[in-house]
């Protein structure tokens, strides 16, 4: 009775997570590797092909290399959030994946609001950043911090905006019905504003080149985690990634048509869902490497023009053509009677 | 059901406990972070009574958007701690006013929830089934229909607000150079660019 109840079902859930959790960590691992490849041969270069073939341990090896060395506690830094602060963004950039669809039915909590949940993460990742940058009691990583907090919220809007636009042509804030909304056509296509925004806002959500002030190397060290040493360093790189994984799999869930083949017919849709799922997001993380080769860092101030003065009203304006036209020409989703 | 109600003491005490600690930690910083954590348990105990569109709302809402704001002006006040303590008895009279305030107007409504002839009609009002109807879409009904007026009122003041801080805080400037992004893209090549023969030896 009580191995039923309660035993089975964690076990059950547990196991589920695992399964997301460790294909999720390989890839974070092997993105890494794919950027530097991907940049390499961008700028014709070779990128890691030392260890193992092809540089295939490369990953391993720099894990290993920051697993070895010296956590460094600053002296005058506030110690719990110092520590807190890694584990917070990590921690957050795993939990999200837990309304995502990878395919029909495959999807570890169904909940109603996905959407929305996905949304609250997001939006708490910027707490890592700030209490990094607070707790490093170090101008650099305060400097960091402030830039991340401003941007993130700019840029937070105009996505909500465009979810805005996708929910009110789904007719649902669940990520399954959203993707099964776009069998007809995927929303890339009558959106196509919105997605090329969504895309540049998730570039500036994830901190990513061209938007990778917080980070700014050349002026700011490195920004919110310059004190940062050994493994607590390298759980805000895990979180990165997984977050700019995450923002992949996001557009592909609201833009990209999710684990729908592109078309409905038969050679394509003999492959599973899921692997189309993962070759949408490979393709989405290959543009997010290509931006990074070829455009230089915005300033900062272009960088808030844009996010307040550009997207935020474009997005708006969007939301008012949307609605219209869905209720103009009556295709709006689930019509309520009366 | 057990699971539940444990889920429901765990939030709930930690709700607490994070509400005095927001109150009682020396440091601003550590309050404000604490108010998340407060806020946070709230979202969970509006998960547990089927309210999952609210819960993630706060979050948004509340974790995600106004408390940066208020983290990030925390953190830049240069705040004496010493000084901080000492004012707390000069303004403990008006914090018990408050808070008296508060609490009675709580059993305001209450006690007009549970007396009141207009309250009982709302409460006998149907309330579909959480499974029929999904949270978000029973909002949207009740929101745009009964209380669209209302609803437009709290739009319109927020709007009178946003104006409120805008015109508080604008301040125009005399010499200020700003960058006109207009004025870049129309510049022509002709009235930037000059190409001058330079004799050699004499110079421009």
């Amino acid at each position: 009775m009580f191995l039923n109840d309660y035993v089975l079902p964690t076990a059950i859930i547990v196991a589920q997570i695992l399964a997301i959790v460790v294909p999720l960590l390989v890839s974070v691992a092997y993105l890494t590797y794919f950027e530097r490849k991907v940049i390499a041969s961008m700028q014709l270069r070779k990128g890691p092909n030392v260890v193992g073939p092809f540089g295939l341990l490369q990953p391993l090896a720099d894990g290993a290399k920051l697993f070895v060395k010296e956590t460094i506690l600053p002296a005058g830094s506030n110690k719990l959030l110092f520590i807190m602060a890694p584990m917070l963004i990590f921690v957050l950039s795993l939990i999200a994946w837990a309304v995502i669809p990878f395919g029909d039915g495959l999807v570890l909590a169904d909940i109603n609001v996905g959407l929305l949940y996905f949304f609250a993460i997001s939006s708490l990742g910027v707490y890592g950043v700030i209490m990094a940058g607070w707790a490093s009691n170090s101008k650099y990583a305060f400097l960091g911090a402030l830039r991340s907090a401003a941007q993130m919220v700019s840029y937070e809007v105009s996505i909500g905006f465009v979810v805005i636009t996708v929910v009110l042509c789904a007719g649902s804030l669940n990520l399954s019905d959203i993707v099964e909304a776009q069998r007809t056509v995927w929303f890339a296509i009558p959106l196509l504003p919105m997605f090329v925004i969504f895309f540049i806002s998730a570039l500036a959500e994830t901190n990513r080149a061209p938007f990778d002030l917080p980070e700014g190397e050349s002026e700011l060290v490195a920004g919110y985690f310059v004190e940062y040493s050994s493994m607590t360093f390298a759980l805000f790189f895990l979180g990165e990634y997984a977050n700019m994984i995450l923002m992949s799999a996001m557009t592909v869930v609201l833009f990209m048509g999710g684990w729908l083949p592109i078309f409905d017919i038969a050679p394509f849709n003999w492959i599973p869902g899921p692997i189309w799922f993962f070759a949408k997001i490979s393709f989405v993380l290959f543009c997010f490497l290509w931006v990074r080769a070829t455009f230089p860092r915005y300033r900062y101030d272009q960088l808030m023009r844009l996010g307040w003065k550009v997207f935020l009203p474009l997005s708006l304006l969007w939301v008012a053509v949307t609605a219209g036209g869905l209720v103009s020409f009556g295709w709006l989703p689930n019509q309520v009677a009366g | 059901m057990i699971i539940q109600a444990l889920a429901f003491y765990a939030f709930a005490f930690v709700a607490i406990a994070a509400g005095v600690m927001v109150v009682a930690s020396r440091n601003p910083v550590h309050s404000v972070l604490f108010l998340i954590l407060a806020f946070f348990n709230a979202s969970g105990l509006f998960v547990l009574i089927g309210a999952e569109f609210i819960a993630m709302i706060l979050i948004v809402v509340y974790v995600g958007a106004v408390a940066v704001l208020f983290l990030f002006v925390v953190m830049m006040l240069d705040i004496n701690f010493v000084e901080l303590r000492q004012g707390f008895m000069d303004y403990l009279p008006v914090g018990a006013l408050i808070g008296f305030i508060l609490v009675a107007e709580l059993a305001f409504v209450v006690g007009a929830w549970v007396v009141s002839g207009d309250a009982s009609m709302v409460q006998a009002a149907p309330a579909p089934a959480a499974a029929e109807i999904s949270n978000t879409r029973a909002l949207g009904m009740i929101l745009y229909t009964r209380y669209v007026y209302l609803f437009q009122a709290a739009g319109v003041i927020l709007l009178i607000a946003m104006i409120g801080a805008i015109v508080l805080t604008l301040r125009s400037r005399e010499g200020v150079k700003r960058q006109r992004i207009s004025d870049q893209v129309a510049r022509s090549r002709e009235e930037t660019i000059e190409v001058v023969k330079v004799q050699s030896g004499e110079g421009v």
